[in-house]
């Protein structure tokens, strides 16, 4: 962050502001606004307080016996809750449903998002109408999005599916019954595709067409140009495609409540709709804290490296 | 290839194509939500539209209830969210210490813890405080979850202001009341107003808080549509018309910010 590399060299700068060029141009900040600062104050005690209260219980009642429906059975248990949550025949496959959802999301949608990317970045008719008509189900909420596909889309009588696979002659599939993860899959997958498109896109409007046009001087054709060019262009907008979603992926729950309440059995329960299974229906306080946890520490992974990622990304926007 | 000159046909077609695909649940809601009941179970595009069903949903279901409740929590929570990050994305922004960036970092991960993990406890505490489903304990939460993002944003805004304007203006003798009113408020409108518009958007669509921590009182529309996922929810054209008016108004803001949401939505990193 050398002030050298600064376009405006002759602005005097203020050492301690590794952060803002907004700020770079107060001679000295500190002397002139001290109380300015304590601006950030509320914010940052709310979030302080928002952050360490709930997580701070979550963790004691995840060492501590406590069921609502017992409440004089209470006391230390130790990790006696974490041994019962892995033992738990719903905890596993609630594991590997939630990586599976996760995990086919991301790659429709990132996959899917891509190519459409590269689809809208050309010119054609209508395509200011076309890209809203993509980027509309990301803001459908979650609930009619759920509720759209089960009765009018994948209905097995009366859905649309079911209408276009009589007409071709074939016998229609109950969605939701016989391929229930699948189902929620499609539906989640629709809301996402949206949003890596849209930042797709966004990113790939900022390349350089020169870079493009040099490539196609040279001979190279639009496939070469895709893997060499855009690419490794879109690579740092993919990351970031892929951490944001993961983050909101790992708490789908309202696709899940209104389609299929985690069934058939466990076939579509995943950590976050088994921690509510656990403690808003069978009341196990106990339990359903350590399945909490342990979806916070499965997010802090994620999370560790989408911070560490946005951090080198505030020094680059800095350097510039 | 030069960029004025069209595509080939085909891109238009098949860009078209995965548009009205992906588009075509939303379109179907639209038209089933002017047919009857009957007409509902029949695909065809041809029929007479007509306005009865949306007079029984806003007869039947308290529907307006609904409406209002999810309109009080999102712009309430908006309102909240901007009173309390404003100043400090503006001091952060502005007056930075060699801290800032780490405060920033750490309300941005605050985000990033997933909500199952605290829903126990905030469970609790609502029901003990007497806060479980009313529309103040909704506002709370969603200010609570959406307060990131909006310092975040606002920060990115602020941050982007030239500090030419800002020198001239001190060169002038303006003092920081006079810089935040004549230049930084004007300048930074357009960016607090999108922030403003992917806060409501997120809290109108939010429905892991909603459908844990609200029944009847305070329940917004979220929860109201997924009362239809019971059997006697099989009523398409009352399900179509309720849902239309709950995405609608909010898919017409998301079209409008598109550009903007982008940076908000990555936190700034993709602009």
């Amino acid at each position: 962050m050398s002030s050298t590399q600064s376009p405006h060299p002759s602005t005097m700068r203020s050492q301690s502001s590794s952060l803002s060029p907004a700020a770079q141009g107060t001679a000295t900040p500190r002397q002139r606004f001290p109380l300015i600062r304590l601006l950030q104050a509320p914010s940052v005690l709310i979030l302080l307080a928002w952050m360490i209260v709930p997580l701070a219980m979550t963790i004691y009642f995840s060492v501590n016996r406590y069921n609502l429906l017992s409440p004089d059975q209470t006391g230390f248990v130790g990790l006696e809750n974490y041994q019962f949550l892995i033992e738990d025949p719903a905890f596993w496959p609630s594991i590997g449903n939630t990586a599976l959802l996760i995990g086919s999301v991301l790659a429709i949608s990132v996959i899917g998002g891509t190519l459409l990317a590269v689809l809208f970045d050309q010119p054609f008719r209508g395509r200011t109408i076309a890209r809203l008509l993509v980027i509309g189900p990301f803001f459908v909420m979650p609930t009619v999005a759920a509720l759209i596909w089960k009765n009018m889309i994948m209905h097995p009588v009366y859905g649309m599916l079911a209408f276009v696979m009589r007409h071709l002659g074939l016998e229609p599939i109950d969605w939701l019954a016989d391929y229930p993860m699948l189902s929620v899959i499609i539906i989640v997958a629709w809301q996402w595709i949206p949003f890596a498109f849209l930042i797709l896109l966004t990113a790939l409007q900022s390349l350089d067409t020169d870079q493009k046009e040099a490539a196609q001087l040279d001979g190279a054709g639009p496939v070469r140009i895709f893997f060499y060019i855009v690419l490794p262009h879109l690579k740092r907008a993919i990351t970031v495609v892929i951490m944001i979603e993961t983050i909101f992926l790992l708490s789908v729950f309202a696709e899940i409540f209104t389609t299929t309440a985690g069934g058939p059995g466990t076939a579509t329960t995943n950590l976050t709709y088994l921690v509510y299974a656990l403690g808003l229906q069978q009341f196990d306080i106990g339990l359903a804290s350590a399945g909490g946890i342990v979806a916070v520490v499965l997010a802090n992974v994620v999370s560790f490296f989408l911070v560490r990622m946005l951090a080198r990304n505030l020094k680059g926007v800095n350097e510039k | 290839m030069n960029d004025n000159k069209k595509s080939a046909w085909w891109v238009a077609v098949l860009g078209w194509a995965c548009a009205i695909l992906l588009f075509f649940p939303i379109f179907w809601v639209a038209i089933t939500a002017f047919k009857t009941e009957q007409q509902a179970y029949t695909p065809t595009l041809f029929f007479m539209p007509t306005l009865e069903t949306f007079s029984e949903v806003f007869q039947r279901s308290h529907y307006l209830g609904y409406v209002q409740n999810s309109i009080i929590v999102s712009v309430g929570s908006t309102l909240v969210c901007l009173l309390l990050a404003v100043p400090a994305a503006y001091s952060m922004a502005f007056f930075p210490t060699r801290r800032t960036q780490k405060v920033l970092l750490w309300m941005l991960s605050t985000k990033m813890m997933p909500a199952v993990g605290v829903l126990i406890p905030i469970y609790l505490l609502a029901k003990n405080s007497g806060m479980l489903d009313t529309v103040t304990g909704l506002t709370l939460i969603y200010t609570l979850i959406n307060l990131p993002i909006a310092v975040w944003m606002a920060f990115t805004y602020f941050n982007d202001v030239p500090r030419e304007i800002l020198e001239a203006a001190r060169i002038d003798g303006a003092n920081a009341w006079q810089e935040m009113i004549y230049l930084l408020l004007p300048t930074s409108l357009p960016g607090l107003a999108s922030t403003a518009l992917l806060l409501i958007i997120l809290s109108w669509n939010e429905a892991f808080w909603s459908l844990n921590l609200s029944s009847v009182n305070a329940a917004p529309l979220t929860v109201f549509i997924a009362s239809y996922s019971n059997p006697e929810g099989l009523f398409w054209a009352k399900l179509s018309a309720a849902s239309l008016l709950a995405i609608a108004p909010i898919m017409a803001l998301g079209w409008l910010a598109q550009k903007q949401l982008v940076r908000g939505l990555t936190f700034g990193a993709v602009k």
